[in-house]
């Protein structure tokens, strides 16, 4: 097996945008950095499929390449990641939008009950 | 045995209902199951003393090698008759010492029960792994037990000193069970004396079940837990902290000392420590002016005299520490239980208070004395003929047995002084102090105490009694040419020149005891600094301050920290062993079509921009571009109906995102973008390197064909569909899709109810006020118009 040099540094790319998004306390940007990190793992998953191959048709063995057919698990498999990394960022949106509703914006704060238990070490 | 223990633990969860109904008489009930054991045990005595001690084995956990074995030989007996037989007589004792209306009896007769049966099976063990659990079960009763006024701060705090201790030496005491029983290739503890492993392992080992014992037994530095239990109520220092609990640590000593006694340093180590504590014990029962106090500070030193003489490895030191064993749980036991009568009898303990109890009280008087003098080693009873036969086990040995010789006869010197300091604070007529009022005991009170003191003289009358017990449990040493034998008179022997000494040393101290005092306390002002009790206190404080510190470093309450944390660890850990582990060797291709690479350029000017955007929707229309890029690479690979999908979806986000961001404001926060942007970068560098890696060291990883081609080859027959994909989905895979549906709908409602939970509220004002935005001091706006001064 060889690896595709091309995917592979995309894969990363987007897995290096995707965490910066996801250290910030916004959580807007943090769903857009978990949007990020879904289609670098979608990626991922696709070439773990080896070499682009024809559409996985029964009876169809036109691959350009000659290649022959493209591995049908991992399609499979990150359709229904596609579609449950939707309904995971249709959620925390939701919940992004509940804590601006709540606290006009959507940060997210430190612990109140840690930082006070940080207090607790200055005093002596 | 299994059955006795059995009785212990039902008559244990019986006693809190019956305690509601009989008050105080639940003591009666209860006392039936030491009672058995003890009436069982003197059954089987001929039988144990012949050499045919009872075995019984239970399987428990066969797959782990773990069994209930149980065995009661020489030295079990001596201890059942101390747990059970003495343990009877406390029983009895606690049905008159309690008020009537005592609360929280029935669960207070529980636990006592609960902690009889523990340290029954503690003494007839023979599997260490057994003998840990009961020995941890004595620490949780006792800690219960020592608790039992839990509104009491004091006794509170002093339960949890004596689970602190002993919990921390029963763990480490584990560790060299594990330790010895991995060394030996089997738990059980007979079959490990039969045959003790040796080496370096053990040696250390062995340490570490001293340490147990050790802290079991209040030995020093660990002993100032015993005098602070004494916030107990009075039957259970009698019971635990004279006769029972602390002996197991000298049970265990004296188990092992046999075998293992002369295997590295158990001897100088077990020595040294017993002599320390019996000097420190005895040293600080002379300043005491609580009897149960002074009491506690001589069960420390009796402890560590026993230590030494249970320890030592010898024959002769093994018998005189057996019979001391015996002595000091039967005189030890009487005068707790005396000062119980006492103290419920008068309202007080305190030596400078009470004054001519014993005149009031000759009864108990009598019998306090007989224990008091067995004590401090006076003829005729059982604690002289022990004491003899310890002097006579060090007095002929060479240098080093006379320097523990010389120490012992020092800390009975300060035995003989503080018992006779008892009996004067308890119940002599002091000058210039009024007479005690004393509420006349009843005899249900009396007669335990009798019975014990009693017992002592009996024995040392006719020694004969212990002593086939004593022999058979020195036997274990082997049988050496000439027995010694327990006995009130062995002629003019150079011993018994040391015991009369020792009396009269001790008498002179007592005599001189107001001068004593003040050199004590001048003594105790230099010797505070290294007080026990005050550094268990700082370890305490230190601990809480540590265990703070951990918290504010770890639980720092930032998701961005926490998500950090993780990040690191999977590029360091996985990271390394990449690294480390393999090297990627095959030939790497650029691109399977060209058109990949000029899509993988676009994606990653998409996928920057979204993360350096300012503007919200500049970042969803960035993101949508990488969305879209992907869905032609899905093309190009060979997947169109992922591509399919992902324009779909991708549509579908964008306007989702739309939806929500109409009503957020315009920009990211400011100052949220700045502050550790340089971390959070490096962080995502190191991540993308590592998955980038990880990419192409596992696409050289394959070692098996694909599993897809049974996929491809059963789809039409199987699955009568063309479409390879389609057909996994919803026929080879299906249910794996019946939970992704279940995950959308899950996420739908979830959705629902976080945008409609503000709506419904939103029109009665009034009551509007959610608990969560009164927390938040914010009132809940519309949620279409923002708040000011995000404006912009």
């Amino acid at each position: 097996m060889t690896g595709n040099l091309t995917l592979a540094l995309t894969v990363g790319a987007l897995y290096t945008a995707g965490t910066f998004l996801l250290l910030q306390r916004t959580l807007t940007r943090v769903v857009l950095g978990l949007g990020l990190l879904a289609h670098g793992a979608n990626l991922l998953l696709l070439q773990a499929g080896g070499v682009a191959g024809s559409v996985p048709f029964v009876g169809k063995q036109d691959g350009p390449s000659g290649a022959g057919t493209a591995d049908p698990l991992p399609q499979a498999m990150v359709l229904t990641a596609i579609v449950i990394t939707f309904g995971v960022s249709a959620f925390l949106l939701a919940l992004a939008y509940r804590s601006w509703v709540l606290t006009g914006e959507d940060d997210v704060q430190d612990d109140v009950e840690d930082r006070r238990v940080a207090r607790r070490q200055d005093q002596p | 045995m299994l059955a006795l223990l059995a009785l212990h633990l039902a008559l244990a969860f019986l006693a809190p209902a019956a305690g509601a109904r009989l008050g105080r008489n639940v003591f009666l009930l209860v006392a039936l199951a030491p009672a058995v054991s003890a009436v069982w045990a003197g059954a089987q005595a001929a039988a144990v003393l012949d050499g045919r001690p009872p075995v019984q084995t239970t399987a428990w956990v066969p797959g782990l090698g773990l069994s209930l074995d149980l065995r009661m030989d020489a030295l079990s007996l001596l201890m059942v008759i101390l747990v059970s037989g003495i343990g009877t007589l406390v029983f009895l004792y606690c049905a008159r010492y309690f008020p009537a209306d005592q609360a929280g009896v029935g669960r207070f007769a529980g636990v006592l029960t609960a902690f009889a049966g523990a340290m029954l099976g503690l003494v007839l063990a023979d599997d260490l792994i057994l003998l840990y659990v009961f020995w941890e079960l004595t620490s949780v009763t006792s800690w219960l037990l020592i608790g039992f006024d839990d509104e009491d701060a004091e006794s509170r705090r002093a339960a949890q000193q004596a689970l602190l201790v002993t919990a921390l030496g029963g763990l480490t005491m584990l560790v060299g069970f594990v330790l010895i029983a991995q060394q030996a290739g089997t738990a059980s503890l007979s079959a490990i004396l039969a045959e003790p492993p040796t080496g370096g392992t053990v040696a250390v080992a062995l340490l570490l079940v001293l340490v147990g014992a050790f802290t079991k037994s209040a030995q020093v530095p660990f002993h100032p837990w015993l005098p602070s239990a004494m916030a107990a109520p009075t039957p259970v220092s009698a019971y635990l902290h004279a006769a029972a609990m602390v002996k197991a640590g000298i049970y265990l000593v004296a188990r092992l000392a046999p075998a293992f006694a002369v295997i590295g340093l158990w001897r100088p180590v077990v020595i040294t420590v017993g002599l320390a504590t019996m000097l420190v014990g005895g040293w600080r029962a002379l300043r005491q002016d609580d009897l149960k106090r002074l009491l506690a500070f001589g069960t420390v030193s009796q402890l560590g005299f026993l230590m030494v003489l249970l320890g030592a490895g010898t024959r002769e030191a093994a018998l005189a520490g057996a019979a001391l064993l015996l002595a000091h749980g039967l005189f030890k036991a009487t005068l707790f239980l005396t000062v119980g009568v006492i103290d419920h009898s008068t309202g007080s303990r305190n030596l400078r208070e009470l004054s001519g109890v014993g005149r009031r009280m000759p009864v108990l008087a009598v019998a306090a004395t007989l224990a008091a003098l067995s004590m401090a080693g006076v003829p005729p009873l059982l604690g002289f003929i022990s004491k003899e036969a310890a002097y006579e086990a060090f007095l002929h040995g060479s240098g080093p047995d006379l320097v523990v010789f010389a120490v012992l006869f020092l800390g009975s010197v300060l035995t003989a002084a503080y018992s006779a300091r008892f009996l004067w604070g308890a119940f002599v007529a002091k000058p210039g102090v009024a007479p005690t009022e004393v509420h006349t005991p009843s005899p249900g009170l009396l007669a335990p105490v009798v019975v014990l003191g009693a017992a002592g003289l009996l024995l040392g009358l006719a020694p004969q009694g212990a002593d086939p017990l004593v022999q058979a449990y020195a036997d274990s040493y082997g049988m050496p040419p000439e027995v010694e034998h327990l006995a009130l008179w062995h002629g003019l022997t150079a011993a018994l020149g040391w015991s009369a000494l020792t009396l009269l040393l001790g008498a002179a101290l007592f005599a001189r005891r107001e001068p004593v005092l003040s050199m004590q306390r001048r003594a105790g002002r230099v010797l505070g600094l290294v007080d026990a009790g005050r550094s268990y206190a700082s370890t305490l404080t230190l601990l809480d301050r540590l265990a703070l510190r951990v918290t504010v470093l770890v639980q720092t309450g930032s998701l961005p920290v926490y998500l950090g944390t993780v990040l690191v660890t999977v590029v360091v850990l996985p990271g390394s062993a990449l690294l480390l582990a393999t090297q990627i060797t095959g030939d790497l291709r650029a691109w399977d079509r060209p058109l990949q690479a000029v899509v993988a350029v676009v994606i990653t000017v998409a996928a920057v921009a979204t993360a350096r955007a300012h503007r919200r929707f500049t970042a969803v229309l960035t993101i949508g571009a990488v969305g879209y890029g992907i869905a032609v690479l899905f093309v190009l690979q060979g997947g169109p109906d992922l591509a399919l999908t992902q324009f779909l979806i991708e549509t579908l986000t964008l306007v989702l995102f739309m939806f929500v961001l109409r009503r957020l404001p315009a920009n990211f926060t400011r100052q949220s973008m700045r502050t550790g942007q340089g971390v959070r970068l490096a962080i995502s560098l190191a991540v993308g390197t590592f998955v980038t890696a990880a990419v192409l060291v596992s696409g050289q990883a394959r070692t098996a064909p694909p599993a897809s081609q049974a996929y491809l080859d059963q789809s039409l027959p199987d699955g009568g569909g063309r479409n390879v994909v389609n057909v996994v989905l919803v026929d080879f895979r299906g249910f794996d899709t019946l939970g992704e549906i279940t995950v959308l709908v899950v996420a739908a409602m979830g959705i629902a109810s976080l945008v409609l939970a503000g709506r419904s509220r939103r029109s009665p004002r009034a009551e509007g006020e959610t608990s969560l935005t009164a927390a938040t001091g914010q009132a809940l706006d519309e949620p279409g118009t923002p708040a000011p001064e995000r404006v912009g």
